[in-house]
């Protein structure tokens, strides 16, 4: 993949964010502490927030450019986020919440399959019941196969294991491996934990107060 | 009860419930305006939005009157180009409960659309749904037992509406004569017997709106 992130200013409460930065391995790492701005960041990419100045690109696709006055809508950004708390609707059955995105796909069609999805994340036995009756691990899970059944181009993930206890995180993080290593999609993957960047991420950013402090390869991948 | 009566029964139910209904749509609208966006004049509108709420209803009818009047500003529209009178006749009812009823509807509905937490509506945004989408199935379902309960309230306004009613419309027997004008009415004419049917009636009613909407909300929850 290619990410352009250039000029990129959002005022905050504290401090303002300014990140300059072109990522091109398939899962970057964005590190650093509560508060430093990494949510703040998702959101910009997603266009969720408008920022003061950006010029942001995935693979030559222009996602905002405000020196031209460019700032494509999110719905149509083709970009998988899944947020921290994440966000499943709750009154919807687990099937509707992960067929929202399903039919708004590309127009060559879904980019990944129902079943395939579900597989992969082990969700077949899930898909009838409502969200409220589900573990933890079960609704990070569900987040992640919708946002991957809505045929997204790059994948945002924040704090995705940050909820779960140790041991759930343990069984979380072969799924997030399968994910990455079946759907062949570039992620952002968003953390304050030195272990999920060592198991996950080719690359990191580090960032501190809404600045990169920062960056390193992953040489080796854990198996 | 008598058959004219019952016709004053029926009409009160009936007109009260049409003004729910036509105020719904733009009630929403409003409550999604200002529960959802910031624009310039918002606390304004907000404010005359309340003011129906606040203001002693015999005056709401006496700006009623002036403005539906056939020599009022909106009156005058509909005399001259649509030849209809609308002061002391069922429309004025009409827009009596209705005016009288809005603050409830878009004060309940604004409240419930504001606890709606706006991330639902992001993250749908990102798979894909437009902003029409995003209200049908996110922010209408989510918010929806608040809007029932803001509906109920105009409801239960509307039927009982008095002091707007008597300024535009007046007491007209099989015209405008609503539940709570004819039991005035009863009273003022002695008829005793006659105001406690119609009170009767009203209790009967109220009680029923109220236990609709208890009904609807245990649904609701599953």
């Amino acid at each position: 993949m290619n990410l352009l992130l250039q000029n990129i200013s959002l005022p905050l409460a504290d401090f303002t964010l300014e990140i300059d930065a072109q990522l091109q391995c398939q899962v970057t790492g964005i590190f650093g502490p509560s508060g430093a701005g990494k949510t703040s960041l998702l959101d910009l990419i997603a266009g969720l927030r408008q920022p003061a100045s950006a010029r942001i690109a995935l693979n030559d696709r222009v996602l905002t450019d405000t020196a031209a006055g460019v700032v494509m809508p999110p719905r149509l950004r083709e970009i998988g986020y899944v947020p921290q708390d994440l966000a499943l609707f709750p009154h919807l059955s687990v099937r509707q919440n992960l067929l929202y995105g399903h039919r708004n796909g590309r127009e060559t069609g879904p980019l990944f399959g129902f079943e395939h999805v579900t597989e992969v994340l082990q969700l077949q036995p899930l898909t009838a019941r409502g969200t409220g009756d589900l573990s933890g691990g079960e609704r990070q899970r569900v987040a992640l196969a919708r946002a991957l059944l809505s045929s997204p181009r790059l994948l945002l993930l924040d704090e995705p294991l940050a909820s779960l206890e140790a041991g759930l995180k343990a069984k979380i993080i072969p799924y997030l491996r399968r994910v990455r290593d079946e759907f062949q999609l570039p992620i952002l993957y968003v953390t304050h934990d030195e272990q999920e960047v060592l198991a996950l991420c080719d690359e990191v950013l580090e960032m501190q107060r809404g600045r990169m402090t920062g960056r390193r390869r992953i040489n080796a991948r854990n198996p | 009860m008598t058959a004219n009566e019952w016709q004053v029964v029926g009409f009160t139910a009936w007109v009260a419930a049409l003004s729910t209904l036509v105020i719904l749509p733009p009630g929403l609208a409003v409550a999604w305006l200002l529960a959802r966006h910031d624009w310039p004049g918002k606390s304004l509108v907000e404010t005359l939005v309340t003011l129906p709420l606040v203001m002693p209803p015999v005056a709401t009818g006496l700006i009623l009157l002036k403005v539906l009047g056939r020599r009022g500003a909106l009156g005058g529209f509909f005399h001259d180009r649509l030849h209809l009178d609308i002061v002391f006749t069922w429309r004025a009812v009409l827009a009596a409960l209705g005016v009288m009823s809005f603050p409830l509807l878009v004060r309940s509905a604004q409240w419930a659309l504001e606890q709606v937490n706006p991330r639902f509506e992001q993250i749908a945004r990102t798979l894909g749904a437009g902003d029409l989408r995003v209200f049908f199935t996110i922010t209408l379902p989510l918010a929806l037992r608040g809007i029932i309960g803001g509906v109920i309230l105009a409801f239960a306004r509307a039927l009982g509406e008095f002091g707007a009613t008597i300024m535009v419309a007046g007491y007209i027997p099989g015209k405008t004569a609503t539940l709570s004008l004819s039991i005035y009415q009863s009273v003022q004419l002695g008829e005793d017997a006659t105001a406690y049917r119609f009170l009767g009636v009203s209790v009967a009613l109220a009680f029923a709106a109220v236990w609709a909407s208890g009904w609807f909300m245990r649904r609701q929850r599953r």
